[in-house]
């Protein structure tokens, strides 16, 4: 790895120091704060905006936040949306195409400017989900130049749990409460500051220029002690990290109808799934007639046009959505991607309107399967 | 099936409307030329492969490739106009220009298929994806079996490319069965029925044969299920699925089917590895 | 290619969606360079009578006179939108449509001076209708996204992109808060086809359903829903029908 400060104790009252390096380095901001309720990530200078002494509750189909006038800023587990928006924008032009006046059409790819971007206080399950995302998007040979750009623009300060909501399993999929690599900086939290260790090149430039003293042992001590608690916190669990073949056979189960006489099919569950990966491409043709954008937009497996081939949706009800949705997440990752999608944030179940919860449905075919066995 | 192509470029290139043919009444094909010399120079496919084509402030879509017998610099890609930009694609004239990016996907095995009999079943314009195919195998005619293709379509009249079945008729050790579904009679040399009822009767050893399906999801599944009865094995079927493809490298993933993205992983299958996900109802 | 020539004609209507066409601003001069508006009251052209490629049509049939006229119309013109609450599906004005008793005697002095029909429909019930633009007031990034398909060459699919998909969409690539969720409101995003950009999400509050039902919603499993907030069965069904008389009760 590389660090040589090894893990050294920030203080509260120096973590405005930190924001100050990013900004110097260049780094735009991105960081949870409270909007409207919940807590996002999005841009900003200054720590004052971080939610501080707050805690979320969250539980299927409900989420809220409550003031607990605490002096930590990372006592609340997930944010509405996690940090895919920075790497994969819910929309972005892709490239544009412009028609000369003798008819030539001329293409250009249209890439973002760069922007380096410090994302700070991205929790374990999302930086889990990142290293999924890489997967896709940057699969060798075939890397998507616009995610590249955007990824080697990021640094990524990751911040351990200390606290899980109702909707937390991170435990069980291996993905948290620790963020154990794939960061520039880590933090842990403390009452009165956070433990900091890096985990890149470019995170250990940033943490020596800090000076900061090494951390004592005791806070060591506490650090893995809270890691410890927030795991048993959870009072959630997926049942297998692997359902292949738990789906095997089971795609005509009437658990399906069952889920989608509940589902709504908004796909709520897809937007806020930190690996959902689906877009589709669309024209911004401007009204000269001369010009046009081709974008990608954030799409999802439970809208009517996914599937649409010759203007007819081959997945034609919420039933076969849900179940697309579902098999791919927890069993077509593994054959796609060599592991489960799913990075045990709990958003899907949270932002479910209905509260269809994907532990619960998804148990049900590893007990089916168990008692079809005996 | 490796491929040794470079990976096409997510950023379509320009190419010019040479010649745009009326297959049927509602099936044209463009003949297309890309319009940078280089680019078209280095450009090339295998067959089966499908390019991204785009029809200038409307959009693309996913059509296979043509390979085009008089001319190799130009592509040929025959459309069905059923939907918003296929209808417009449909009005282009020669001398226009439009996108193109690809090729992109994995054709149909023709390595594999060498030293071995060729059973080519289509329906309707699944005749199109073949074509470059069986030009891969008139061009080395020697390295390939016996060939049977046999065509389905409704009616007769809508047989498009009906010049190609007359030149691959004349094929050295070479079948064509054309049949019509919805007819009652037909003119020689149709026959009045499916295309499944044909492929017991090809004078081809089927043991030793290498099948290549195109059309209909229905007809394919149907005939991949005689074939199977007839001895051939599940990774000798090849077929070539359609599914929405918007990105067309397996990135947008709207063509997935179970554990496939169709654009990178296919469209071309064999029936082992996609036979059971063909038979569950909106996979 | 020549202009193609547009009329924008209007029912029954607040006249908002009208306004979707001016609020273009300078979109609306350059679009004027493609087309050749024919007739638009509001922007000072008038000529209902003359053959038009393509009429825009906003407001519900309410009068013996408008059901004349829109077959008039239909009659001249090329291809036919529907823009509007009012036009695809008969609009507020068609919650008198669900009244039983004399609505006219109970509202006005003097009813007898009122020519309307006993109910509000949507042009669709009348004449053919090409395509349907929904939303309360449509918007004009909607108008464009037809105009340049058709100017291109294209017929526009029936519907496409995000008047297809759930607000909810929308309302996640906004980054927007979920009222539902967060704030225990009513929210109708998620039954409620897409397109208006979830402006009231946005603001915080719960999405009342202008742009119209899904396809199929699952409306049963949105009332349970609703109930779990302590709304009313009666509260329920008069969201369901505020702006769209018609249904989002039971699959349609």
């Amino acid at each position: 790895m590389g660090a040589t400060s090894g893990v050294q104790f920030l203080p509260f009252k120096e973590l405005e120091l930190l924001f100050q390096q990013f900004i110097q380095a260049g780094y735009s901001i991105h960081a949870p704060q409270v909007v409207d309720g919940a807590i996002l990530y999005s841009e900003t200078e200054s720590i004052d905006m971080l939610p501080r002494g707050v805690v979320d509750h969250q539980q299927p189909g409900h989420y809220r936040l409550t003031e607990t006038g605490g002096s930590r800023y990372f006592s609340w587990s997930s944010a509405l949306q996690g940090v895919k928006a920075a790497l994969f924008p819910p929309s972005e032009v892709l490239w544009s195409a412009e028609q000369q006046a003798g008819g030539e059409l001329d293409f250009t790819q249209v890439l973002a400017p760069q922007q380096a971007v410090a994302l700070f206080g991205v929790r374990a399950c999302d930086l889990a989900a990142i290293k999924l995302m890489d997967r896709h998007f940057l699969r060798s040979g075939a890397e998507d130049p616009w995610y590249q750009q955007r990824r080697a623009n990021l640094l990524l300060i990751t911040v351990s749990c200390s606290s899980a909501s109702g909707s937390c399993f991170c435990a069980s999929t291996a993905t948290g409460p620790e963020s154990e690599s794939g960061f520039d900086l880590r933090l842990d939290e403390l009452d009165t500051g956070f433990l900091i260790r890096s985990g890149s090149e470019q995170g250990e430039i940033l943490q020596a220029q800090l000076g900061l003293k090494e951390a004592k042992p005791e806070q060591l001590a506490k650090a893995d002690e809270q890691l410890h608690t927030v795991a048993t916190q959870q009072q959630r669990a997926i049942a297998t990290n692997d359902f292949r073949c738990h789906f095997t056979g089971q795609e005509e189960s009437p658990v399906w109808q069952q889920i989608a006489d509940r589902c709504l099919g908004c796909g709520n569950c897809t937007a806020v799934c930190p690996t959902c990966f689906c877009h589709r491409e669309e024209e911004v043709p401007s009204l000269d007639l001369q010009g046009s954008l081709h974008q990608r937009v954030w799409d999802s497996c439970f809208s009517g046009e996914h599937s649409q081939l010759h203007g007819v949706p081959v997945r034609t009800g919420r039933r076969e959505r849900y179940r697309q949705w579902m098999m791919h997440k927890l069993a077509g990752w593994h054959d796609q991607f060599g592991e489960s999608g799913c990075v045990g944030c709990g958003r899907c179940i949270t932002w479910c309107p209905t509260g269809v919860d994907l532990l619960e449905e998804s148990a049900r075919f590893v007990r089916d399967q168990l008692r079809d066995q005996s | 099936m490796s491929q040794a192509a470079p990976t096409p470029t997510r950023v379509p290139m320009s190419a010019e409307v040479v010649e745009r043919q009326q297959e049927s009444s509602d099936v044209f094909t463009l003949r297309i030329r890309l319009t940078d010399p280089q680019l078209r120079q280095q450009y090339t496919f295998q067959p089966g492969q499908f390019n991204m084509v785009y029809l200038h402030g409307v959009g693309e879509v996913a059509i296979s490739i043509v390979s085009d017998r008089e001319d190799h610099t130009l592509l040929n890609h025959t459309i069905r106009a059923v939907g918003r930009a296929t209808r417009g694609l449909e009005q282009l004239q020669p001398g226009q220009q439009i996108g193109l990016r690809g090729p992109y996907g994995r054709g149909w095995p023709m390595e594999l298929a060498k030293g071995k009999e060729l059973v080519i079943v289509t329906g309707g314009l699944g005749c199109a994806p073949v074509v470059a195919a069986i030009t891969a195998v008139e061009q080395q005619r020697s390295e390939y079996g016996r060939l049977a293709i046999v065509e389905g379509v409704r009616h007769h009249q809508d047989l498009i490319y009906p010049d190609r079945f007359q030149h691959w008729r004349q094929m050295e050790r070479t079948e064509v069965v054309l049949c019509c579904s919805e007819e009652k009679a037909a003119p020689w040399p149709w026959h009045t029925d499916r295309v499944t009822s044909h492929l017991q009767e090809m004078d081809i050893d089927l043991k030793n044969a290498v099948a290549l399906l195109c059309g209909p999801e229905g007809m394919m599944v149907a005939a991949a299920e005689t074939l199977l009865q007839q001895g051939v094995s599940a990774d000798r079927i090849w077929l070539s699925l359609e599914r929405n493809m918007q990105c067309g490298d397996g990135f947008c993933g709207h063509c997935q089917l179970g554990r496939y993205f169709i654009c990178r992983d296919g469209p071309v299958f064999n029936w082992g590895e996609i036979g059971d996900l063909l038979k569950v109802k909106g996979l | 290619m020549s202009r193609p020539t547009v009329a924008i004609h209007k029912f029954s209507s607040c006249d908002g969606c009208q306004l979707a066409f001016l609020n273009m601003g300078e979109g609306l001069i350059e679009l004027a360079a493609r087309v050749e508006i024919i007739h638009f009251a509001e922007a000072g052209m008038v000529d209902p009578d003359t053959t038009v490629d393509i009429a825009f049509i906003e407001g519900s049939v309410t009068t013996a006179e408008d059901e004349l006229r829109i077959q008039q119309i239909r009659a001249h013109s090329g291809l036919l939108i529907t823009i509007g609450a009012c036009a695809t599906s008969g609009g507020i004005q068609a919650l008198r449509n669900l009244q039983e008793e004399d609505w006219c005697s109970s509202l006005y002095a003097t009813p007898d001076t009122i020519a309307s029909l006993a109910t509000s429909r949507a042009i669709t019930e009348y004449v053919d209708v090409d395509l349907e633009l929904w939303g309360c007031p449509v918007r004009s990034e909607q108008l464009l996204a037809v105009l340049s398909d058709l100017l291109h060459g294209v017929m526009p699919g029936k519907l496409s992109g995000v008047m297809q998909e759930p607000l909810c969409q929308s309302c996640k690539r906004n980054q927007q808060v979920c009222t539902l969720v967060s704030l225990g409101k009513p929210c109708l995003g998620p039954v409620t086809r897409g397109g208006c950009g979830a402006i009231c999400p946005r603001l915080g509050r719960d999405c009342y359903g202008c742009s119209g039902p899904l396809k199929k919603p699952n409306s049963e499993s949105i009332e349970r829903c609703f109930e779990g907030l302590g709304l009313l069965p009666e509260e329920i069904s008069r969201r369901f029908k505020m702006i769209h008389s018609i249904h989002y009760q039971g699959e349609q």
